[in-house]
């Protein structure tokens, strides 16, 4: 399974905080952004492929369509805001 | 150098923080803190209330890495971040940054370089509550350029 965290304002956009999706046939960053389309909807796919969405894969931040697999925890979250 | 990283629901105490630091060496010379405040307005319209959340575990060793980068730019004997969590109000603290070394310059600047790090780097979001309903805040433009300034050095 791959973990996914929404945080922020993408969680309230998406009404979850998290979900979990059999890893099967998910390699990248994008076919995962897919396959939440597929399952949750259209706005998934809006709100994930958003221009200021950022990735975590297992609690690092990456620039690219990075490779994820079973067991991979995926994050999305707006730009920070701390301090 | 000696590194606390924590984030909270709880407030802080500055004067015990600032202790601790003094507490890490005899070599110490000066302690420089920031603290953070909550403050009462925006750009729009009056805060009543921050709310702030962040990435449990990613969050923390993001901190923990800006402190070790900034340990191993200066000279630093112990470095302290403090942020906290969860739903505040106007004038509560928010953050607190303290770097002790054994002369002030290099606390100086390894505490700005901290706190701006921590503002465009670390895993936390602020949704103010206003009388008109809550509003996730965005990145200020004058932020980035902050943490820009230490890459060009």
């Amino acid at each position: 399974m791959i973990r996914v965290l929404l945080f922020s304002s993408l969680r309230e956009e998406l009404n979850s905080s998290s979900v979990e999706v059999p890893a099967l046939g998910i390699s990248r960053i994008s076919c995962l952004v897919e396959k939440l389309e597929r399952l949750y909807g259209k706005s998934w796919g809006r709100v994930l492929k958003g221009e200021n969405t950022l990735v975590a894969v297992n609690q690092t931040v990456v620039h690219d369509n990075h490779h994820i697999g079973d067991g991979d925890e995926v994050a999305f979250f707006p730009p920070v805001t701390g301090g | 150098m000696l590194c606390r990283a924590l984030i909270q629901e709880d407030p802080f105490n500055v004067q015990v923080e600032t202790q601790r630091i003094r507490d890490v060496s005899n070599k110490m010379g000066g302690i420089v803190t920031f603290l953070g405040v909550v403050r009462d307005f925006n750009e729009r319209e009056d805060v009543q209330s921050l709310y702030l959340e962040h990435y449990p575990g990613m969050t923390e060793s993001q901190i923990e890495n800006i402190a070790y980068a900034a340990g191993k730019r200066w000279n630093v004997l112990g470095i302290t971040v403090i942020h906290r969590i969860g739903l505040l109000s106007p004038s509560d603290e928010i953050v607190f940054v303290g770097v002790g070394s054994k002369h002030r310059g290099d606390a100086f600047l390894a505490c700005e370089y901290v706190i701006d790090y921590l503002k465009t780097e670390a895993a936390f979001w602020k949704k103010e509550g206003t009388i008109n309903g809550g509003r996730w805040l965005s990145t200020r433009e004058t932020d980035f350029e902050a943490a820009n300034r230490w890459k060009q050095d």
